[in-house]
């Protein structure tokens, strides 16, 4: 599998369920379960996607520079400072700390 | 991509008729229709500048500026763009299965967006209601649904999607070509940088107990498989917290203050 086989097949799987909305009848929204697990499996993929992204080497589990920098990411989004801000902020936490270790 | 509140399926504020627009006679914009416009033009100019952050990342992540600008025309939408480079970061084209599957699952929201924005905005010739589906992501769903009549959610849906659409591929290709010049990601703390942006979009989304939950334990289960698993797997098998719960509804009942 080549990179752009990746790029072009998930982006017809994103776009299929796009379309899938304008095509399925409505009726399966009065259904309430289907939107909720919908609803609660980006709040999971998201989840699982911080964890790996914070924690994981490859296969190895490993505690460095990313740890304080996603803490200090929850603390600004606590505080409500905007998206791009945290992001910056996070990079430059996690490349201060490499830089002096 | 972040969503600001979008209502939970269910309680779409009541039964407007989509078709009994609110022009006036004489064609001058309403006070209405400039809170629509302007609200959906402040988002999309706010949403449009993680578009930076999104091309450096995929750039770092291995993928190409031609790949990264793909992604950001054609699958347009945030949260899937961002699992799949990061997938693509950790485990190489050898996740490249896990990793659409991974986009793929997290956009599957946009289907539940797209059945309540049909009525609304999937109306007219077949490139029309195209573009709708094409456009039809967090925020324009979100602005849209924000406003009162039916006329004004079109209005906020189509200008918040175009505004997204142009300014995220802009800034798609301003951040990929950054991310080109700067050289070894981690040096610059990329990794740590992609962590926080999915932690953005998740942010929004953890007001309900049960949707809390959900997180902590889908993140438990990530971290404990990424030994045993090859990359890619950890975070897929961990959306099935979210089915589990989802389907029986744990931890449904109660509201955090």
């Amino acid at each position: 599998m080549t990179l752009w086989q990746v790029v072009i097949l998930a982006s017809i799987a994103t776009l299929a369920f796009k379309f899938a909305g304008y095509l399925i009848p409505q009726r399966l929204l009065e259904a309430p379960t289907p939107s909720r697990i919908a609803d609660l499996l980006t709040v999971a993929l998201l989840a699982a996607l911080i964890a790996v992204q914070t924690f994981a080497d490859g296969r190895e589990i490993v505690i460095d520079a990313r740890v304080p920098a996603v803490i200090v990411a929850a603390a600004l989004y606590a505080l409500r400072v905007p998206f791009i801000i945290v992001v910056i902020a996070a990079a430059l936490v996690a490349a201060g700390i490499r830089a002096v270790t | 991509m972040t969503d600001e509140g979008i209502p939970a399926a269910g309680d779409q504020p009541g039964g407007d008729d989509p078709l009994s627009d609110t022009w006036e006679g004489d064609g001058r914009r309403t006070p209405a229709e400039g809170i629509a416009i302007r609200s959906g033009f402040f988002v999309g100019i706010a949403t449009a500048a993680y578009g930076i952050s999104f091309g450096a990342l995929s750039v770092a992540a291995g993928l190409d500026i031609w790949q990264t600008c793909f992604l950001s025309l054609v699958m347009f939408t945030g949260g899937s763009q961002y699992a799949l480079i990061g997938i693509i970061a950790s485990g190489g084209v050898a996740a490249g299965p896990s990793a659409i599957a991974t986009a793929g699952l997290l956009g599957s929201r946009n289907a539940i967006y797209g059945m309540r924005m049909a009525p609304i905005v999937g109306i007219g010739p077949w490139w029309h209601r195209l573009a709708a589906a094409w456009g039809t992501i967090d925020e324009s769903t979100a602005v849209s649904l924000a406003q009162p009549t039916g006329h004004l959610r079109r209005v906020g849906f189509w200008v918040t999607a175009l505004v997204v659409f142009v300014g995220w591929n802009l800034t798609t290709l301003a951040g990929a070509l950054i991310g080109d010049a700067l050289g070894d990601p981690r040096a610059w703390g990329l990794d740590a940088a992609a962590a926080a942006a999915f932690l953005g979009l998740l942010w929004p989304r953890l007001k309900r107990v049960q949707a809390a939950a959900v997180a902590v334990g889908a993140a438990v289960v990530a971290t404990v498989l990424t030994p045993v698993l090859m990359p890619g797997l950890p975070v897929l098998v961990a959306a099935s917290v979210a089915v589990v719960v989802g389907a029986f509804n744990w931890f449904g009942r109660e509201t955090r203050s």
